[in-house]
């Protein structure tokens, strides 16, 4: 299908700025937050209205062309890398909030409303919105949908999963789709739980519906300084033990604190090995209670220091080291790859020494921070796309990472989603049927498979083949890398 | 017989049931044979049982993880006491009907207790569940671990899919400690203020754990630290419950055991009776057993609804139990619907419209897709969730 044809059939239903087609508008579309991937769209469709998603999907049926949606972009497993005959559905124009109900403790949203934006629209009723994926400044309800997004407080609060209520979109028939609702029972098929995290290949989704809690009267965070990244690490084991959920329980290795600190200056002591963010919320009395017990924890589990936040302000300053990493591995190196794997917590020791020698073995820095309460990893390995192979063996290094994960009896990606970038580790964490049942479902809502092609479920023959890769490295594994 | 052993002449049993067709009802302990479309069709002439009990056992319990693996014949006591034995709990409070499901049944019927609107329903609690589908092949969804996303949902999917899918032979559930501490409030207050009430605190940060009303008292639970309790007392006053009564209260909510709940069974089951509404013409008539159960499930400000009959009201508004007379159909239903609800027939003679909320007509193509997919000769639990699928 040439571009002008599809350009000209998508003109009949979406006015002509609302179709991109020129090589410099299409450019900024090239990648999502997982730059390493580029892939230029045939075309992007910036729809304005339900109506107007609905007669994009139904065109794109009828002349059989991929659709790929995209919200804000931020995504890092390239779930929106464009597909290069296809259409980038951009969703950013429906941004309205539609309403935000006090009493029922909801919110309905367009899906390009910003995750932050739920938040401060609900700021004056006493409540907010609970998943804070790190990117929440820019990333979209509907992408966080597509991903299940979490964030450092879903230990106490959970995923998206947990907290959107219903959702309204379409098929790529064209089909309405309302799942969930205002109560909490629905008959039939969980089918919300299995759209919710679907990366774009199930349906399009035009609204969202969001539960919102009451903020807390008071939060305060522990940070505390280990001279080891293990204590660190059975340190989190002993928290939850000991019969604790903390709000939000997070774990940054001396890499990273090194990196952030000059960046936001958070007060963050760089002479240890790790350092812990415990953060507990509540009533003041309650708030009071559960710190003194995390510090008795942590005391006991061999802190070699601990600082608890005075004000707000300090508060805030802890979390902006940890919700600044990615971007200060970006001020420490030209680039960086970010892995999301998830292990039992118990493991954490094993893992951090692992990657240790990981990075002696690629020749590659790699810098931790991890969701630590759920035992969600997200290593940065930092490397210089310009330099000849350092990509190559970046990419190594986290499917590396990735699997140890699967052996560590964790999974591959807690929160980023698998996008275009980790469909050859699928092939490591689920059999041949597993994956058939996925194309199974796949194709129950599409059977076209127009829907977002080639991402988040990888082919059989795409597994045989990365396995025959393996097998070749097998032998010796990785024996063109250089050892020090 | 060990473990592997009974789980290979199950999946010799489905594989065997597929190629010839033969519908199969597949069972644990049975506290839900009453429970969904087409209950008690296990009859000479109906599908053959499928008795999952025996392949029973916890495979993994690490209370650091948070996380339990059991097979799906484990009993649900099993389970709470292991869970007990380490100050923790299954936080969704899973109806066990005054008998001992297995945790397999638990999960595929999806059902929780009063505490699932402040702390999440089962579905919210399952992170894995393992399939033995139609074809006999084994697969493992989820996992052990808090955040995954690798795939689709499906263990999620599974929970309250009634067998329809497959069978969930092992489930990974997410547990919590228990509350360090827990206290019951009650209120003198009719339906309508206490509807208003459950919202108003709903929309504060107070460690709800359970909101419910029943004949005139509002009932509210706390649970969590001690000093965030005793400041939620101050604010909200209200009388403090005996901790045995409070108990006895919400286990009986929890468990469906209180008197509403004797509503449309068997005469001999009966031993509780539903105080009559005088004022209604339809509660006049007939012992309780004599009429259906509704349960709507419904936005939770939603106002009293004029059914002609007083509610148990559970999950802070969201809940809510009518003993109805059958010969006005599927009345509750067009109510709830209205009220942007559901509405399922729980127990007594079904309506016309079934006795699950009709789906949404997309919904209903795509279920019936999903179900061709993992059971393409339909021989999981016919009929049980959908007529005729």
């Amino acid at each position: 299908m040439n571009q002008p044809y599809v350009a000209a059939a998508l003109r009949q239903v979406l006015p002509d700025d609302c179709v991109l087609w020129r090589d410099e508008e299409l450019r900024p579309y090239e990648c999502d937050g997982l730059s390493v991937f580029r892939q230029k769209p045939m075309l992007v469709a910036l729809p304005r209205t339900e109506d107007e998603v609905r007669d994009v999907l139904v065109t794109c049926r009828r002349l059989e062309v991929p659709v790929v949606a995209r919200g804000a972009g931020t995504g890092l497993s390239g779930g929106s890398t464009p597909h290069e005959s296809g259409v980038l559905l951009s969703l950013a124009r429906l941004n309205r909030i539609l309403r935000i109900d006090p009493i029922a403790r909801t919110a309905r949203l367009q899906p390009g409303v910003r995750n932050l934006k739920v938040s401060e629209a609900a700021a004056p009723h006493g409540l907010y919105y609970a998943p804070d994926p790190s990117s929440q400044i820019a990333c979209s309800i509907g992408g966080n949908v597509a991903e299940n997004s979490g964030g450092v407080h879903c230990l106490k609060y959970g995923l998206t999963v947990h907290n959107v209520l219903a959702i309204r979109g379409f098929t790529i028939d064209g089909d309405l789709v309302e799942l969930g609702g205002g109560a909490p029972d629905h008959p039939g098929l969980d089918l919300l739980a299995l759209v919710i995290g679907s990366e774009g290949l199930l349906m399009i989704v035009t609204e969202v519906t969001v539960k919102l809690i009451p903020r807390p009267q008071l939060a305060r965070v522990v940070m505390a300084s280990f001279a080891d990244v293990r204590d660190a690490g059975n340190a989190v084991a002993a928290i939850i033990a000991a019969g604790i959920i903390p709000a939000g329980l997070e774990m940054m290795d001396r890499k990273a604190t090194v990196a952030v600190e000059p960046f936001v200056k958070a007060g963050y002591d760089l002479s240890a090995e790790a350092i812990l963010l415990a953060e507990a919320d509540g009533t003041p009395e309650e708030v009071t209670d559960q710190i003194a017990e995390i510090e008795k924890v942590l005391q006991a589990a061999g802190a070699t220091a601990m600082v608890v936040s005075s004000s707000e302000a300090e508060r805030l300053r802890f979390w902006s080291g940890r919700k600044n990493a990615f971007p200060a591995a970006g001020r420490i190196s030209p680039d960086y790859y970010c892995m999301d794997g998830t292990i039992p917590r118990k493991n954490l020791g094993p893992m951090l020494e692992a990657i240790k020698d990981m990075e002696a073995r690629y020749s590659l820095r790699c810098m931790n921070v991890f969701h630590a309460g759920d035992g969600n990893l997200h290593p940065l390995i930092l490397f210089d796309a310009n330099t000849p192979g350092e990509w190559e063996r970046a990419d190594r290094f986290g499917a590396e990472i990735l699997e140890l994960c699967v052996r560590l009896g964790g999974t591959i990606t807690g929160e980023h989603g698998v996008g275009i970038e980790k469909n050859n580790s699928m092939c490591v964490q689920f059999s041949d049927s597993e994956r058939a049942a996925f194309f199974g479902i796949k194709a129950a809502f599409d059977a076209t498979g127009l829907l977002n092609p080639g991402k988040a479920i990888p082919t059989l023959a795409r597994c045989a083949e990365y396995g025959k890769l393996q097998v070749h490295g097998g032998a010796l594994p990785h024996a063109d890398i250089p050892r020090f | 017989m060990d473990a592997p052993a009974v789980l290979n002449e199950l999946r010799e049993r489905v594989i065997a049931a597929h190629q010839q067709r033969q519908p199969l009802r597949l069972r644990g302990a049975g506290t839900k044979d009453f429970y969904g479309e087409a209950a008690g069709a296990a009859t000479a002439a109906g599908p053959s049982v499928l008795d999952l009990r025996p392949y029973r056992g916890i495979v993994d319990y690490e209370p650091s993880e948070l996380v339990i693996t059991a097979r799906c014949g484990t009993p649900l006591s099993e389970i709470e006491a292991a869970l007990a034995d380490r100050s923790q709990f299954l936080a969704f409070e899973p109806p066990a009907f005054g008998g001992d499901p297995t945790i397999g049944g638990v999960i595929a019927a999806g059902l929780s207790g009063p505490r699932r609107m402040y702390a999440g329903a089962a579905r919210d609690f399952v992170l894995g569940a393992t399939l033995l589908d139609a074809r006999g092949d084994i697969l493992r969804f989820g996992g052990q671990v808090m955040k995954n996303v690798a795939g689709f949902d499906m263990s999620r999917l599974l929970c309250g899919s009634l067998g329809i899918l497959g069978v969930i032979t092992e489930v990974s559930i997410k547990v919590l400690p228990r509350p360090r501490a827990e206290e019951t409030l009650r209120f003198a207050m009719p339906a309508r203020q206490a509807v208003e009430a459950f919202n108003r605190w709903s929309g504060q940060p107070l460690p709800l754990s359970g909101a419910a009303w029943w004949d005139g008292v509002a009932w509210i639970r706390l649970s969590g630290a001690a000093s965030a309790i005793r400041a939620a007392r101050e604010r909200l006053g209200g009388e403090r419950v005996d901790p045995t009564a409070a108990t006895q209260w919400w286990n009986a909510l929890r468990h469906c055991q209180h008197p509403i709940f004797q509503t449309g069974t068997s005469p001999a089951n009966t031993s509780g009776t539903l105080k009559p509404n005088s004022s209604s013409s339809q509660s006049t008539t007939g012992t309780t057993r004599d009429r259906t159960l509704w349960r709507l499930s419904l936005p939770d400000t939603t106002p009293p609804l004029e059914l002609g009959a007083e509610p148990l009201i559970d999950g802070g508004g969201a809940l809510r139990w009518y003993a109805y007379d059958p010969q006005s159909g599927d009345e509750p239903r067009k109510a709830a619907s209205a009220a942007g609800g559901t509405a399922m027939c729980w127990r007594g003679p079904a309506p016309t419209s079934g006795r699950f909320h009709p789906l949404q007509p997309t919904v209903a193509t795509l279920t019936r897709r999903l179900k061709d997919r993992f059971d393409p000769h339909g021989i999981f639990n016919p009929g049980r969730m959908i007529a005729g699928l």
